[in-house]
């Protein structure tokens, strides 16, 4: 048993490693812009389907870099003619514009690809499986651990390393200040809202071989997204990365115990959370939010 | 007044928002919104209601129904129409079971449609036969399996072109015997955890132990799980012989990929076979021997020629949902023409009295008289191997019928004892 549970905790740290991708952009363009983004599960479908058209012309890594920039180029293209009249408005208006685009997407991506299903098989050289002991991994969820690590960390050091990281992160704890240092902050909003979809359009690609690719698929996985952002804690990067693991982790071991609970369980943790640590794991206190 | 000043002040903390929104996200996925199909009503039109989930996780399935049933309507009409009117089909986006209560009270109050055709989900089904009940038009059940609504909670105004979780798990399973599969065999279960995956359970876990199998064990699974890795390294640790999936839709989509991605030594098998979720799964995720309640490749003439058609049409083959709305419309149909008339009530006698009806297979098609349920054959199929494949929708290789040519069609179905079924 307790090698079983073992095995369910380290299989819940990779899965939890994929949820951190899903939710992390999320978590920077809320942070910054104050735009709950509804839609954010469209720009994960759209990934998954811009992966489609490219891992058939130019393989899976092609996939994995094009169809991010792709979703990204749109999500630059809405950013500047739709949510950037938004960003000063009541943030209703940011929550109703996302919701419709992510009927709209789907819609759309229905027109195009048909209501099917695509299938999108597992890349040939990602086939197989390890051994490690007792316990087995499939080759192409290592990859997409290591894939998901690289992201993380790249997005730290993005925003801590770099001029751009220093700008967003004074913009997302006091944007007035930041303005009145003489700095716009618009094409930052840009540049977030571009990565953060970016990044909702690579974990698109990443789970396409695994649970495949549909129209609906956005709307599914949008809600777990928020969920890990609530217990993270707003604005927190860290937050983000312990939460999407935490979840994952929960899940895993609950399939052991009592699977008709395993998807709620992220819902019981957030629960819990929201009643013991409102702000959430690492949620600082930002006057801009409360 | 300055409308931006007005939004600041009055502006809700954004933290709040965000607790909010998730909310409204779990709200958003739960109830999509159904739009209905825009149609201008004739008044001497005879019309038919086609309700069927268009959106959410069977949506992919009935937008196949959808169109199907369209089709079978255009044909009708280019045929002369039926008693001399037009066909008109008005249709409707069930979403789940309380979308499906209002839209069907619409079609029946406001269109005064002369039957219901559709649905898929097993709850929204047993929520319009309590409505076709109370407005006394027959509902062609084309796509829930559930063997409760041909049991306990059968109607005698819902009649059954889907095949039940009883035909399903008999089908495979008259095959399963004869190669030997169950006595003895250890068999690993996951199960939808939902009206049908309960029921499918319930069903193929007393096949299976009645011949002679175990169950080691079995997980319900929430709908729209999208990561089953957990779910297979406990497979993995519990080394059965076979594993049996009581799951539908996306679901068996996700699985049949994931359990392939893992490489496990266990065959699998299935309660149920769509092709729509195989075909998404791809070839290279699919393995075995699976029961289909019809298949677009079946040497038989009419089927190839409805094949023809829906491809010529849409560019793609029809799959055994297309084949159920399709067959659906057009015993609704015969029914019409052959009683003459424009009285529901009229139909019920006729398709209970034995009418008998073209279902695009070898043998006709009937209505068993205690419970509605279709009397029809099904099939034994093999994924194919990939090398001769003609094209991504040339799955499978027809294995058997089943019951075959000489055996009786009541083989496959449930007994009165197993599920019986008292008409109100």
């Amino acid at each position: 048993m307790f090698a079983i549970v073992i095995e369910q905790i380290l299989n819940g740290l990779l899965v939890g490693s994929y949820y951190i991708v899903l939710s992390l952009g999320l978590s920077l363009i809320f942070s910054l812009g104050g735009v709950v983004n509804l839609a954010h599960g469209a720009f994960y479908a759209i990934g998954a389907y811009f992966a489609y058209e490219v891992q058939r012309r130019l393989g899976f890594a092609g996939a994995v870099v094009l169809a991010p920039v792709g979703v990204a180029m749109v999500g630059i293209g809405i950013e500047r003619l739709f949510l950037s009249r938004l960003y000063r408005e009541d943030p209703m208006l940011g929550l109703l514009f996302t919701f419709g685009l992510a009927m709209t997407v789907e819609q759309t991506l229905r027109l195009i690809w048909g209501t099917t299903g695509l299938p999108f098989p597992i890349p040939e050289a990602l086939r197989g499986q390890l051994f490690l002991g007792d316990f087995i991994y499939s080759y192409y969820r290592l990859t997409l651990m290591a894939v998901s690590i690289v992201t993380i960390a790249g997005c730290w050091l993005l925003l801590n390393k770099t001029a751009f990281g220093m700008i967003v992160r004074a913009g997302t704890r006091d944007p007035e200040m930041v303005r009145a240092m003489g700095i716009s902050l618009r094409p930052a909003l840009t540049a977030v809202f571009a990565l953060g979809v970016a990044l909702a359009g690579l974990a698109g690609v990443m789970s396409a071989p695994l649970a495949g690719v549909q129209p609906a698929m956005g709307i599914e996985i949008v809600t777990a997204a928020f969920v890990v952002v609530v217990i993270g804690g707003l604005g927190s990067f860290w937050g983000v990365v312990y939460a999407g693991l935490l979840v994952g982790v929960v899940r895993g071991i609950t399939v052991v115990f009592y699977p008709p609970a395993a998807e709620a369980s992220m819902y019981v943790i957030m629960a819990l959370i929201l009643l013991f640590r409102p702000r959430g794991l690492m949620g600082e206190k930002f006057e801009k939010f409360e | 007044m300055n409308e931006r000043k007005r939004s600041t002040i009055e502006r809700p903390g954004r933290r709040k928002l965000l607790k909010r929104s998730a909310a409204l996200g779990v709200a958003a996925a739960a109830s999509q919104l159904g739009f209905p199909a825009i149609v201008h009503a004739q008044a001497n039109n005879i019309k038919l209601g086609h309700i069927t989930p268009r959106t959410g996780f069977l949506g992919q399935l009935g937008e196949y129904g959808f169109k199907a049933a369209a089709m079978a309507v255009e044909e009708a009409n280019a045929a002369g129409g039926v008693l001399g009117r037009k066909l008109e089909l008005i249709a409707e986006d069930s979403v789940n079971p309380q979308t499906a209560v209002t839209k069907a009270q619409k079609l029946a109050e406001r269109d005064k449609v002369l039957a219901l055709v559709g649905e898929i989900n097993s709850a929204s089904a047993l929520a319009i036969a309590e409505q076709v009940g109370r407005y006394k038009i027959p509902f062609f059940n084309t796509g829930a399996n559930s063997d409760a609504l041909r049991g306990k909670n059968c109607n005698r105004f819902m009649f059954h072109v889907e095949g039940c979780n009883t035909m399903y798990t008999k089908t495979i399973g008259t095959w399963q015997i004869a190669e030997n599969k169950i006595r003895g065999a250890k068999w690993y279960m996951l199960t939808a955890d939902y009206a049908f995956g309960h029921d499918l359970f319930r069903v193929s876990s007393r096949f299976l132990t009645e011949n002679g199998g175990t169950v080691i064990n079995n997980d319900m699974v929430p709908t729209d799980t999208k990561d089953y890795s957990a779910y297979i390294l406990k497979i993995r640790q519990a080394k059965p012989d076979f594993v049996y999936i009581n799951l539908a839709g996306v679901d068996q989509t996700t699985f049949l990929k994931q359990y392939k991605e893992y490489n496990l030594p266990y065959p699998l098998a299935g309660g149920v076979m769509d092709t729509i979720p195989f075909w998404a799964a791809g070839i290279d995720s699919l393995s075995g021997y699976w029961q289909s309640l019809w298949y677009h490749e079946l040497p038989v003439a009419a089927a190839q020629a409805f094949t023809k058609r829906f491809s010529d049409k849409y560019g793609f083959p029809p799959d055994n949902q297309a084949w159920g709305d399709y067959v659906g419309v057009r015993i609704m149909v015969q029914t019409i023409s052959e009683t003459k008339s424009t009285d529901p009530v009229k139909y019920i006698d006729y398709l209970e009295k034995g009418a008998s009806f073209d279902i695009l297979k070898a043998r006709r098609g009937m209505f068993r008289d205690w419970d509605h349920q279709l009397l029809q054959e099904m099939y034994v199929v093999k994924v194919k191997d990939k090398a001769r494949m003609k094209d991504k929708w040339d799955i499978f290789d027809l294995v058997r019928t089943v019951p075959g040519p000489n055996e009786s069609l009541e083989l496959i179905q449930p007994t009165k004892a197993e599920n019986a079924c008292a008409f109100a």
